[in-house]
């Protein structure tokens, strides 16, 4: 095809089916895991949050933020510094003021980067994201290096959020709420401006349209997302540091939307799954002849991913959608 | 020529525009008008300045100094999707569509951006787009004036490099500008490509102001009711395409290396 590169914008049916098996599998998964693959899971649903928000940027405006760890550290502090030493907090607005929180310095940080350009969009989305990193890392008021302790999870009269399982359905609800939001926002006249914008910045400014306002309230829009992320890792973790908005953070999410395959946010889920496991299975590598395996994972996941980028460069469902349309227009 | 004449029908009116790069003066004073029911070709040798003319009047460049109107708004200065939206279309020279596209998306992204809603609003993020029907039928109408109907659903990075200069056309017509600016619609077409092309053009004139940068002698004699000649980016004839033909320094300078 000569579109090879494409975003995965639709996916052949058969694909589709094995991603609804996915979810109902992910459904049953607490009636047959245990604490801690629950936790590992939930961990996962909310780094495919992460990654759908970045994939809004990367796969559907074509912009690479190398800072997007920024929006999601800055929910996780929120809902640290607003909930008290003694008590939990109110689920119902701990949630909206922590998403708030990331919007805002998006919007902000947004209406600075968005006015650049393709490897200086990248360098200063990085250099932003650095300054807000240092800003918690040196400061002590803010936690400084050590971070911040989260002792109760936002409280809710609906359900007990420090019940694992409730935890692992709520944000099991949220990743699919996001994702059904973020396909039909797709399909949307915002959605596709966006795709224009992607595709040809110059001509889509030449139609009329102000790309700049497009792109700053998808930035926008993708921090709060990444924020939304950030506040249920700070819930699940009990506990926020400077990493989570640091520039390893930034990158992995980054690789976790290239790996799955950009462009559909099912890709961004598939790959923030994959990146989680592969990570799990690498550090897990055992010592051969003196050398530690697991101690270089990064070695290995970096490997991976060329290889895979080589191999695939529409990512894991982009190699399986390859497969499926094949399949269903009977090898031709 | 009367006052009253000179300024009937008049939708754009570039008044002594000059753009200058470093020592380079690409545009030096350069005035023209664009009026309702007209074609007014711009001709001139490769590096005459008629590229960056049409770049300074969308806004893509501001001018060094002079200043460019859009029926009755003072535009100098504006950036290129807010000249749009006043009523002005462009088409490239070089084929400047969105070619991982169909050809009916291109159209309908095109016609979208008149009825496009707010970014912020969330609202707007869960309406589909491929229902709103004015849209859906702007779209209609510019696809068929190209001719472009029975192509829709083709790739339209995969189509023929004729099919790729109507499609210019119709993205630029989706958008209902009552100024066109065309960058040599007819370039590398074939001979009844051109001709479709030159009857299409023919057809929009009466509602439309419409500059024509072409090579094509003959179509600009077939089309044009005024013609420019730039040279070095400054204006050496303008007026009715006859009278500017036998301008002695035209023939000179231009149009006596073919003719």
């Amino acid at each position: 095809m000569s579109n090879a590169h494409a975003p995965l914008e639709t996916l052949p049916r058969s694909l589709n089916i094995l991603l609804g098996a996915a979810l109902l599998a992910l459904a049953a998964f607490p009636f047959v895991g245990t604490d801690y693959y629950l936790q590992m899971v939930t961990r996962m649903m909310i780094l495919a949050i992460f990654a759908m928000s970045l994939d809004l940027l990367q796969g559907v405006t074509g912009l690479v933020s190398l800072g997007h760890a920024a929006y999601f550290g800055v929910a996780g502090y929120a809902l640290a510094f607003i909930t008290p030493p003694g008590e939990p907090i109110a689920l119902w607005w701990a949630m909206p003021v922590a998403i708030g929180a990331s919007a805002l310095l998006a919007l902000i940080i947004g209406f600075l980067v968005v006015r650049t350009h393709g490897i200086y969009f990248i360098m200063v989305t990085m250099a932003f994201a650095q300054m807000v990193f240092y800003a918690f890392f040196d400061n002590k008021a803010l936690g400084g290096s050590d971070g911040v302790y989260i002792n109760f999870k936002p409280e809710s009269v609906l359900f007990d959020l420090e019940n694992k399982t409730v935890f692992y359905f709520f944000t099991l609800a949220l990743m699919v709420i996001v994702y059904v939001f973020l396909r039909r926002l797709l399909w949307s006249p915002f959605g596709r401006a966006l795709s224009g914008i992607r595709v040809n910045e110059h001509r889509m400014r030449a139609l009329g349209y102000g790309t700049f306002s497009h792109k700053l309230a998808a930035f926008t829009l993708a921090g709060a997302l990444a924020g939304l992320a950030g506040f249920l890792w700070g819930a699940q973790s009990g506990y926020v540091n400077p990493e989570l908005m640091g520039f390893h953070m930034s990158a992995h999410v980054i690789m976790m939307v290239i790996l799955g395959g950009m462009g559909n946010f099912a890709g961004a889920i598939v790959g923030a799954f994959s990146f989680e496991y592969l990570l799990h299975v690498f550090k897990d590598l055992p010592e051969v002849a003196g050398f530690n395996l697991g101690k270089h994972w990064q070695l290995w996941m970096g490997l991976f991913i060329v290889a895979l980028v080589v191999l695939a460069p529409r990512g894991i469902l982009g190699l399986f959608a390859t497969l499926f349309k094949r399949k269903e227009q009977g090898h031709d | 020529m009367t006052e009253a004449h000179s300024t009937h029908g008049l939708l754009l009116r570039a008044n002594k525009i000059t753009k200058k790069f470093g020592g380079l003066t690409a545009v030096n004073e350069v005035s023209i008008d664009l009026r309702l029911g007209e074609i007014h070709a711009v001709i001139g040798p490769n590096g005459a300045g008629k590229s960056t003319l049409t770049n300074l009047l969308t806004g893509d460049l501001p001018p060094t100094s002079g200043h460019v109107a859009l029926n009755g708004h003072d535009i100098t200065g504006w950036t290129p999707e807010k000249i749009s939206r006043h009523g002005l279309g462009r088409s490239y020279q070089k084929t400047n569509i969105f070619k991982s596209f169909t050809v009916w998306d291109n159209v309908r992204l095109s016609a979208q951006s008149r009825s496009q809603p707010m970014p912020f609003n969330p609202l707007a993020w869960l309406q589909q787009a491929h229902h709103m029907s004015d849209v859906n039928q702007r779209a209609e109408r510019a696809i068929e004036l190209a001719g472009l109907q029975n192509r829709r659903h083709a790739l339209a990075g995969a189509a023929s490099h004729g099919e790729q200069r109507q499609l210019e056309i119709a993205m630029t017509l989706a958008t209902e500008p009552q100024v066109l600016l065309l960058d040599e619609p007819l370039a590398g077409m074939g001979v009844a490509e051109a001709e479709s092309m030159v009857q299409l053009l023919l057809r929009l004139k009466s509602s439309h102001a419409m500059m024509l940068v072409e090579h094509d002698i003959d179509a600009i004699f077939t089309l044009a009711d005024q013609l420019t000649v730039m040279v070095n980016g400054t204006v050496i004839a303008s007026g009715l395409p006859a009278t500017v033909r036998s301008d002695a320094s035209v023939q000179a300078a231009y149009l006596g290396e073919d003719h």
